[in-house]
């Protein structure tokens, strides 16, 4: 007799099921969609439901703003940083985690996720009061810092599943067939690490991207794009500017997690050699 | 005699283990000598723990000894890291590349050797033929079943020609027709290659099955050294007669009412006859007077338990040459007189 799970094919959730999950989606969703939708509205300031007319011409003007341009260019920078940095840091965590035993493994292993699991205020209060006992002027530098701290952890904990999952013996099986340390990395290791790394580091990348909270506790008189559009909603005017950024903050975030989902999900094929 | 291929003197390994926080040392294998042959289809038997697994690991390079060395073909290569041994091996969980085609599996060490792509593919295709899998090349590993990926992994250790190949409990995943199978299989394809063979088993009846010699080993130590027939005939010591097949092992007051000496002696199931109170017994021969307590019809033999008179059981083994199910049976609580010869009796230390 078949049992009866809840993950069967063609078997019906119940309408309750379906009309709270499709009532929760809406909730989450409606208020992006409003953005979206105010980009394109004639109205310059206050907004009327439903939107008068609509229009393109906030798009050129928003991409045409300098200090749009500026804080958009300020945040890629800050992002790509974060994430280089989040990368090896990250690998070579989830490396010795791995492989060796030592004294206060899994102290270190807590203390390596912790900044994620914290409040970003946390963080962001310890990162300002550490910078200026230490002197260190607040600066681009002190931003890419503080978003190191918590896109460590993704691509730590992204590269420590695979290890775990590669196990150890295809490096003895490499290393048996004649390829030394560097051979064995290059052939097994690092193909089996790619999609990780890429899933890893675009994580990394959207975290810090539309980061906040520790940005405003780590940055000087920099302006990140998130923070110029916090600032920007404070001015009754150019409102659709700022949808308009919103908006391609939406897209430039959203794409890269659609590719990171793909490829975890298509490295499975590959992986399950058990 | 032909020569050493791998050659064991005096050979210790000690892991250091932290447990609860009390450090303390394990000795996995404890000094052993052994001398495995050129050519040789050699097993290391024992149950897990017993520093067979670390011998091999040691062989292959994963481990080095804490002292006394390991010498292949004459050469100490207890400090070669793997990839200057030529030895391969055969993992137990296969160890198969999953980003790699079964052909590039199998190719692989040669393209470590920077052998031509042409002549890799040829000789990838080759080996795949002697396994039996001709026409696999372009398959991923994880479109395989198990006694697939058995093979493909057989293939990839054997393309470059190891001077001796290690197999690391390879048939202990693989279901029972499929392992019996594959039993006949390697021990072909060991004469067909002529590479001596290291085979790593906990698995009696494999090592029996296919072995030209079998190593018995028990927490660390070699207990016996010998042919099938030798291991199974004349256990050395108490563990191999009771690891090995299974044995009756009699001692003390019992042994000496039977033998009439009390030394410990190991008798097998299948050498003792199930005969009838009034059967004589000839001057080559030895008997016990029992009740049969249990009886087990297993289709192809009869397993009966004997409780002796003098207090004991002994288990004995009969074909089923003319019984069936029904007659069998009838011999529960039956006195019966068990008589074997007495060169099957086996005197064991320990």
């Amino acid at each position: 007799m078949p049992s009866k799970s809840p993950a069967q094919p063609g078997e019906r959730a119940s309408w309750i099921l379906k009309i709270s999950a499709i009532a929760a989606l809406l909730f989450l969703h409606i208020p992006m969609w409003l953005i979206f939708l105010y980009s394109f509205t004639t109205e310059e300031s206050a907004y009327s439901f439903p939107p008068p007319g609509l229009t393109l011409k906030w798009i050129p003007q928003a991409i045409a703003t300098p200090a749009m341009q500026d804080a958009l260019f300020l945040t890629l920078k800050v992002a790509a940083l974060a994430t280089i940095t989040a990368l090896i840091l990250g690998t070579l965590a989830a490396a010795a985690v791995y492989r060796y035993e030592f004294f206060g493994k899994e102290a270190i292993s807590f203390m390596l996720v912790l900044p994620l699991a914290l409040p970003g205020i946390v963080t962001g209060i310890a990162m300002r009061s550490a910078i200026g006992l230490m002197t260190i002027p607040f600066s681009f530098w002190t931003i890419v810092i503080g978003h190191a701290t918590f896109c460590v952890v993704v691509v730590y904990n992204n590269v420590l599943a695979r290890f775990r999952r590669t196990g150890g013996t295809m490096v003895e099986a490499s290393m048996d067939l004649g390829a030394n340390s560097f051979q064995t990395f290059l052939h097994i290791i690092l193909p089996n690490m790619a999609s990780a790394l890429l899933a890893g580091a675009i994580l990394a990348f959207s975290l810090s991207f539309d980061e906040v909270i520790v940005t405003t506790f780590t940055a000087g008189n920099q302006q990140t794009l998130p923070i110029w559009i916090f600032s920007q909603m404070l001015k009754p005017r150019n409102r659709p500017i700022t949808n308009v950024t919103a908006m391609l903050v939406v897209l430039i975030t959203a794409i890269p997690i659609l590719i990171a989902q793909r490829i975890v999900a298509s490295s499975h094929d590959t992986e399950g050699n058990k | 005699m032909k020569e050493s291929a791998i050659l064991f003197k005096n050979v210790s390994r000690v892991f250091s283990v932290r447990h609860n926080d009390i450090a303390g040392t394990v000795k996995a294998v404890d000094g052993i000598s052994l001398d495995i042959r050129d050519g040789e289809f050699f097993s290391l038997l024992g149950p897990s723990g017993s520093g067979k697994t670390t011998s091999l690991r040691m062989i292959a390079g994963f481990d080095r000894p804490t002292s006394g060395s390991i010498l292949l073909y004459g050469q100490d290569v207890s400090n070669l890291p793997p990839y200057e041994r030529d030895v391969n091996t055969v993992f137990q969980d296969y160890a198969l590349f999953p980003h790699m085609t079964v052909g590039e599996n199998v190719a692989y060490g040669l393209m470590i050797k920077k052998v031509s792509k042409a002549e890799r593919q040829k000789k990838a295709d080759e080996m795949l033929d002697l396994v039996r899998l001709p026409g696999f090349a372009d398959r991923k590993p994880a479109q395989l079943s198990g006694g697939q990926r058995q093979r493909v992994a057989l293939a990839r250790a054997l393309i470059n020609h190891p001077k001796v190949l290690l197999l690391d409990e390879p048939l202990g995943a693989l279901d029972l027709k499929l392992r019996q199978q594959m039993q006949v299989e390697l021990k072909s394809i060991q004469q067909r290659v002529g590479i001596t063979f290291i085979f790593v088993t906990h698995d009696q009846e494999e090592a029996l099955t296919m072995s030209d010699r079998i190593a018995v080993f028990n927490l660390g130590k070699i207990e016996q050294v010998g042919t099938p027939a030798e291991v199974y005939e004349h256990p050395a010591t108490t563990f191999v007669a009771s690891f090995v097949g299974t044995s009756n092992l009699v001692s003390g007051e019992v042994a000496k009412r039977i033998t009439g000496s009390d030394t410990r002696f190991s008798i097998r199931p299948e050498k003792i006859r199930l005969g009838s109170m009034s059967d004589k017994i000839d001057a080559d021969m030895v008997s016990a007077d029992g009740v049969v307590r249990d009886v087990v019809y297993i289709g192809l033999f009869t397993r009966y338990l004997i409780e002796l008179e003098g207090g004991g059981d002994l288990v004995v083994v009969e074909q089923n040459l003319n019984t069936t199910s029904m007659d069998v049976m009838k011999a529960k609580s039956q006195k019966v007189r068990l008589i074997w010869k007495k060169e099957h009796v086996r005197h064991v230390e320990g």
